[in-house]
């Protein structure tokens, strides 16, 4: 069959397909089709990518400078002549500050999905397959850090290490962590047990091949999802930092960081807090759609549709 | 003829040193190379378990196990796995829910270190019954009879001398069942192939098999030849019960 | 003889991706007060038609009928709280792992009084009464240990056993077994076979008896529809079911390793696509 006399998406809906290529993309396409199924879904991942746009374009959509100050204009309310969101304390422009600040946000969650996950899924997944000492070890480690107060633990590594968003995003990702491996080994226990991990076994393959290659995939996409879940939960411990000061530092127009200087005004200038308030709230919820459609498209337990 | 499988005296142990549970007991048994031997029994007699001691995915065991001529010791090493595959119960369990068909069979092959893995793995799916159409699906896209024909390509893969079939067709329909059951018998033809078949069901282990093993709890409580088990030339009781229940389903009224 | 449910022209339908899938396909029977087998591979829509009687069919599983009519009743006119009153008091189903239909945390003694009080109005001690009662007629030898346990410590067979007492204690008057044996080995098969054989005629109940094993079908059953692709493409008398016409059904037959008749090779069904279009057979006696 030639490409040429079917369409792409035949192509790709082929139940018979011919190479390597095409397979693991058909394999893409229907998730694809599966996820944009879900409308609510769809929704978050167009909030998620239009920050993404922001954040790239943000010299360019920004009206103003977001470090500009002009105290005679502080504390202007919604929807004044060139100051659409207001301004804040020291008269600057608060959607120009958003939508710099969408950097910094994304940065954040970058790095920090970036960290803690991967940490996770090799402690979880080692410590599952490995079984006995190495098991009881691991888990123990993760205990310890479960056990401390997310935001403590936090707060104690930024006052060790120095306030600033790396350090911040340290502090998130070593406390966020062993939830991951905890779920990555309670996968890979189930994982361990089944058949097609006894039929390569038989084949005389070593634990580092069953885990990289067999338990791996399997882990991932239930860590991605749990990730994206997460997601709110890292911004707003990010914006939590930001907000007791341990964070991005003023005059970074941090969402968090802004809140807490909104908050001397909140009763007579609402709008100051509330507008970051919202920005957080939006991309927090658009993480969490995401995260409900990716579980069902990626969700190994019922692959057959 | 040789001997491919010879176990003396084994004994299997599943749990910890706290809640230790005697699996097996010291069962003995041969099987003549190109033979097929069948292991029959409910569920609990131990009957896979035997089958995880040969292959090394049961390690609490003692006893003798002499595999192809080489005593087995803890550890089973490559050429261990050249020379005796597994075939596994559920097809629906025993293929990796990400990996295409063409992933399972190349891994296997360069795992084994063959080289010139495309044209294998063609063969392979010949050997099978399933055409080149099938080298990209995932298993989600088979039948449960093609997810088994793809998992005994995987065994024979390395060219092994002894199969292990633990309940190959239990899962599947009975017309499936039959083709599945023809495959493996060509296939011993063709290959020379020693099989070692662990089934509830009668009816199939005479089909297959030369000789079976009766087991229940975990003990082998007669070995017999097929003719013997059909013209109910039993020694033991339990045989002849397993022959009336199977034989006759409704009938068998028992109280508890 | 009288006819206790009456299904016309049953469709079971799923929306998939590709269109609509049809897992049931215009199938029509009745069932008097007999054992009824329901023979055919996986995907033949067997367990769907059980399923669909009672209405479980989870959305976005679409049911249509002319009608399925229990006496005079049609069940899909029903409302949902009708329905379920329908479920036990008049029909009842046995699934194939009694492991997932007991709840796990709760004894089998609270399970089985809560299930009849749930149906008639008693006091908890009569209702205790009744239980112990259903146990023994399953042949539980001792009812009094099996209510106070927990379902983990029972075999399969007994599992079912309690699941069948379970089922019958609201006195339906037809219950739906699902391959209600095929989980068990074969010596227990035998025992819950019977136990189910003998309540059903003591009863006067009717049975629907689904299983794909075609041998046990015939040993147990009056009459056996055989479903193929959704329809029913032969309908016989259990007896007779060694002598049945459809090139299907003789296939399936002559599929089966016979352990008194030994052959070098199985014979391998030919499917042909005509079976599938062919109109399905009505079953009514």
């Amino acid at each position: 069959m030639s490409i040429q006399s079917m369409t792409l998406r035949e192509w790709l809906l082929s139940e018979t397909p011919t190479s390597r290529r095409q397979a693991r993309l058909a394999a893409y396409y229907k998730g694809w089709l599966t996820l944009r199924a879900n409308h609510m879904a769809m929704a978050g991942l167009a909030i998620i990518v239009l920050l993404v746009g922001v954040a790239i374009f943000a010299p360019l959509l920004a009206p103003h400078d977001p470090y500009y100050q002009d105290l005679g204009n502080r504390l202007q309310p919604l929807g004044t002549e060139g100051h659409i969101l207001g301004t804040d304390s020291l008269g600057r422009d608060i959607l120009s500050r958003l939508i710099w600040g969408a950097r910094i946000t994304l940065y954040i969650v970058a790095l920090v999905a970036m960290i803690a996950p991967i940490v996770g899924l090799l402690v979880g997944t080692v410590s599952g397959y490995a079984g006995g000492w190495v098991d009881i070890v691991l888990m123990r480690v993760t205990d310890i850090f479960l056990a401390f107060p997310r935001l403590v633990l936090a707060l104690a590594f930024v006052a060790a290490l120095g306030a600033g968003i790396e350090n911040a995003v340290l502090a998130i990702s070593l406390t966020a962590w062993p939830p991951y491996a905890r779920l990555a080994r309670a996968e890979t226990l189930t994982i361990r047990s089944s058949d097609f991990i006894s039929a390569i076994r038989l084949q005389g393959a070593g634990p580092l091949l069953i885990i990289t290659k067999h338990i791996w995939p399997l882990c991932i996409s239930s860590l991605i999802v749990r990730v994206t879940l997460d997601m709110a939960g890292i911004i707003l411990a990010a914006a939590g930092l930001g907000f007791l000061g341990l964070g991005a530092q003023p005059p970074s127009p941090e969402w968090g960081a802004m809140i807490s200087e909104g908050r001397r005004f909140i009763l007579d200038y609402w709008w100051v807090a509330t507008m970051p308030g919202l920005a957080i709230f939006a991309v927090s919820l658009a993480f969490n759609l995401l995260g409900d459609g990716l579980r069902d498209v990626l969700d190994p337990k019922d692959s057959s549709s | 003829m040789s001997t491919a499988i010879d176990i003396k005296g084994l004994n299997v142990y599943f749990g910890d040193s706290h809640n230790l549970f005697h699996a097996v007991k010291s069962a003995t048994f041969a099987v003549e190379s190109g033979a097929s031997f069948g292991l029959v029994g409910e569920s609990g007699s131990g009957k896979s378990t035997i089958l995880k001691a040969i292959t090394g995915l049961a390690p609490y065991w003692e006893g003798e196990m002499t595999v192809a001529g080489q005593p087995l010791g803890a550890k089973r090493d490559r050429a261990f796995y050249k020379t005796v595959q597994m075939v596994f119960q559920d097809p629906y369990a025993s293929l990796h829910p990400r990996q295409s068909v063409d992933q399972v069979l190349s891994e296997t092959l360069r795992l084994h270190g063959f080289k010139d893995i495309n044209d294998r793995v063609d063969q392979l799916l010949k050997d099978v019954g399933l055409g080149p159409a099938f080298r990209f699906r995932y298993p989600h896209q088979l039948s449960g009879g093609q997810r088994q024909r793809v998992a005994i390509a995987r065994a024979l893969a390395p060219n092994p001398k002894i199969l292990l079939l633990d309940e190959p067709t239990s899962a599947l329909d009975v017309s499936v069942q039959a083709e599945i059951l023809n495959l493996l018998k060509d296939l011993q033809a063709e290959h020379d192939l020693t099989y070692v078949m662990v089934s509830h069901d009668l009816a199939v282990v005479a089909h297959m098999c030369d000789a079976a093993a009766v087991m229940r709890n975990g003990e082998i409580v007669e070995i017999l030849s097929i003719e013997d088990m059909r013209a109910g030339k039993t020694a033991h009781d339990y045989t002849m019960q397993l022959l009336n229940a199977s034989a006759n389903r409704v009938a068998t009224v028992a109280a508890d | 003889m009288s006819t206790l449910l009456d299904i016309e022209n049953l469709w079971v339908k799923f929306p998939t991706r590709s269109g609509m899938f049809d897992a049931v396909r215009g199938v029509s029977f009745s069932l008097g007060k007999e054992r009824l087998g329901i023979v055919g591979e996986s995907g033949s829509g067997k367990s769907m038609t059980g399923r669909a009687i009672l209405r479980l069919i989870r959305k976005p599983g679409i049911v249509e009928a002319g009608h399925i009519n229990l006496h005079e009743t049609n069940l899909l006119d029903l409302s949902e709280r009708d329905m379920r009153k329908v479920r036990g008091e008049k029909i009842s189903m046995v699934m194939q792992d009694p492991k997932f239909s007991l709840n796990p945390v709760v004894t089998v003694g609270d399970q089985i009084i809560e299930a009849y009080r749930l149906h008639a109005k008693a006091s908890r001690a009569e209702a205790r009464m009744k239980a112990i009662e259903m146990l023994e007629a399953v042949s539980i030898r001792d009812p009094e240990r099996v209510m106070k346990a927990y379902p983990h410590e029972m075999s399969g067979g007994m599992g079912q056993r309690i699941m069948i007492a379970m089922m019958l204690i609201p006195n339906p008057e037809i219950l739906i077994a699902d391959e209600p044996t095929s989980a068990l080995d074969v010596s227990v098969q035998g025992q819950v076979l019977s136990i189910m054989d003998k309540l059903v005629r003591e009863r006067g109940m009717g049975l629907i008896f689904i299983s794909h094993d075609l041998n046990l079908v015939s040993q147990f059953c009056d009459r056996v529809l055989i479903m193929y692709a959704g329809r029913i493409i032969e309908v016989c008398d259990a007896d007779k079911l060694h002598e049945a016409q459809h090139p299907y059904t003789q296939g399936l037959l002559g599929s089966l390793p016979r352990f008194d008749q030994p052959k070098a090779r199985l014979q391998v069904l030919d499917r042909d696509p005509q079976w599938r279009d062919a109109a399905s057979v009505e079953g009514r006696p």
